[in-house]
């Protein structure tokens, strides 16, 4: 509420960033786990106390049954609809899809967006205090799989008292945990949208992931993952890592699009290496913005999740076996242009789940934004998932 | 690729029992599967190939997946549903045997529509014009037309007797109106212009 109250302006009346916040009656909250209810990881370590933050929107009904839990992607945060408290960014990075009327209508669900763990919004990640030591975990702490977000957040759901969900969603790295969800709480999850996503990460991906990482590990402030007790901060290395990262989220006609061969504020190139081009000035400006709101050992821990999954590799390396049995209801989406987590990958979700004769929707939308076109204003995305998501409350006996 | 006209779907729906699961390949826009769903409580799928027709069927709250035929009936294990459908697409398939036996395969019963390149009019007007036919049903140039495997009622009883599948009912339509004849004889393979035929398994 004190937040709330230093948005006011000076005539009493609610900013954008309050109005917006009551607008999807936004809850920020923190749930501690102590020693007595620990985090297993598939890695064999027990992780405790550790905490998760997450943001509520809208009001759960009286059966719990109204509830959608959206998983957030790599660098995203729980957000989801409401002012960022680092970036100041008002309405959240899902704007376009979370709200009153919006396809995940706040008026009629109880959305849950939980920071994953590892992260560094609030749930317990690697710049946290281990109570060990007294000290940033930084490489002490455990190394995390997809899984092991799932569970905490289960956890977290137990904790409230919400058993079912009604809709599992989310893109990219939300993607995965939403089929990690499906395939380990079956019977929780009615129905699941996964979006942009893979049941496997490629091997171009992990490539692309290392690099970032050895970019991060190449920054001589990053000091072996102990900067935080030592006063630096790996930001050029954190910095080139992301710099890398977004050009995967874009895609070469989006570039040419946007940027093409433009020069930036300047009439000819100056045979240097100062920013001549556009699209340099603005990689570079992701770049640097972004290491003022992440943690760099946080993208350590979290690429190496989603380089880890392989959802099939714990059913016998046969994908449809994670899905033997399920009454989920599942609208998988892809995008035609992007290459990061391209159709094809999503499409093998599709024939694993054809083979264990699910209830599948799949979706390709026509758009040139590649991969980040999930987060972004795309009105047949909204249209169709719009009809899956309202044709699903209807079979879960939502609309009155 | 699929046209359904309405006395197809109508035709169709008759043949399909309450509360059945139904897997309708080439659905287009999602109509036969939404009046099955509205008429006869099933639990109804479908596969389409245009991303407009499968994006409008998702909208409809349907269980649409882009795919085709050809490619995509090889995913599902063996009796996943009670009716397979293919209404007027077997023509415009790569491999329409193949096809066939895949929905012998992953359904209990199949149901099959398809224009009759053995009605009366075409045959005279291949006879008289020396041109590839044009009807109403098939209304293209034949080097634009997506219907690739064109055959007669005749020539499709034959592939399924080949492929194991025995002919429980069958309705051939002229116009607008249906008749029910059992099983197509040679008649129907000339007055026929669709044939809606519902099959099941040899055992």
């Amino acid at each position: 509420m004190s937040e709330r109250k230093e948005l006011q302006s000076e005539t009493g009346t609610p900013t954008g960033a309050d109005a917006d916040a009551l607008r999807v009656n936004a809850v920020s909250a923190v749930a501690h786990f102590g020693l007595e209810s620990p985090l297993t990881l598939d890695s064999g370590a027990k992780l405790s106390p550790f905490q998760i933050a997450y943001e509520t929107y809208g009001t759960l009904n009286a059966d719990k049954s109204n509830v959608i839990l959206i998983c957030h992607a790599l660098t995203l945060d729980q957000y989801a609809a409401s002012r960022n408290p680092v970036t100041g960014k008002a309405g959240g990075w899902w704007e376009t899809m979370v709200g009153p009327g919006l396809p995940i209508d706040t008026d009629k669900f109880f959305v849950i967006c939980q920071n994953v763990l590892g992260s560094c919004m609030g749930t317990t990640g690697p710049k946290d205090i281990d109570p060990a030591t007294g000290k940033a975990y930084g490489l002490t702490f455990p190394v995390i799989t997809i899984a092991d977000m799932v569970r905490a957040q289960a956890m977290l759901l137990d904790r409230l008292g919400i058993n079912d969900i009604f809709l599992v969603i989310g893109g990219s790295m939300g993607g995965m945990q939403t089929l990690q969800w499906a395939a380990a709480y079956p019977q929780r999850v009615f129905a699941a949208i996964p979006i942009a996503t893979t049941a496997r990460h490629s091997a171009q991906n992990i490539a692309f992931h290392e690099v970032g990482r050895q970019a991060i590990m190449a920054d001589p402030d990053w000091r072996d993952g102990q900067y935080l007790d030592q006063g630096t901060t790996p930001a050029k290395g954190l910095a080139v890592a992301r710099m890398a990262a977004h050009i995967t989220y874009l895609s070469e006609a989006a570039l040419h699009r946007k940027f093409g061969r433009k020069l930036q504020n300047r009439e000819k190139v100056t045979y240097g290496f100062d920013a001549d081009f556009q699209i340099e000035s603005y990689l570079r400006h992701q770049g640097m913005s972004f290491v003022d709101r992440f943690d760099a050992n946080s993208y350590l821990y979290i690429t190496r999740a989603m380089d880890y999954f392989d959802l099939a590799a714990d059913y016998e390396g046969v994908l449809a076996n994670a899905f033997k049995n399920t009454k989920t209801r599942f609208c998988v989406v892809s995008f035609t242009s992007d290459w990061l987590f391209p159709t094809s990958d999503n499409r093998q979700i599709v024939h694993a789940l054809n083979a264990a004769a699910a209830n599948v929707s799949f979706v390709e939308i026509d758009t040139d934004k590649g991969h980040d076109a999930f987060l972004l204003d795309e009105p047949e995305m909204f249209a169709t998932l719009k009809g899956f998501i309202a044709s699903a409350a209807t079979k879960r006996g939502l609309n009155p | 690729m699929s046209s359904q006209t309405r006395v197809d779907l109508a035709l169709i729906a008759e043949m399909i029992e309450a509360n059945a699961r139904v897997l309708d390949v080439g659905c287009g826009d999602g109509d036969l599967l939404e009046l099955l769903t509205r008429t006869k409580n099933v639990d109804g799928r479908g596969i389409e190939l245009s991303q407009d027709g499968v994006n409008a069927s998702v909208t409809r709250g349907l269980s649409v997946i882009q795919g085709d035929a050809d490619a995509d009936l090889h995913d599902y294990p063996d009796n996943a549903f009670d009716y397979v459908i293919l209404s007027q697409t077997i023509q415009a398939t790569r491999n329409p045997r193949d096809v066939l036996m895949q929905m012998q395969r992953i359904g209990r019963r199949v149901v099959v529509s398809l224009p009759n390149f053995g009605n009366w009019r075409i045959r005279l007007q291949l006879l008289w014009s020396g041109r590839m036919p044009r009807t109403r049903s098939l209304d293209y140039n034949w080097y634009d037309t997506p219907n690739i495997h064109l055959c007669t009622v005749k020539d499709f009883v034959m592939l399924c007797e080949e492929v194991g599948l025995r002919i429980d009912d069958a309705v051939s339509v002229i116009g607008n109106r249906a008749k029910r004849v059992g099983r197509p004889g040679t008649l129907d393979n000339l007055t026929a212009e669709t044939a809606v035929l519902l099959m099941s398994r040899k055992s």
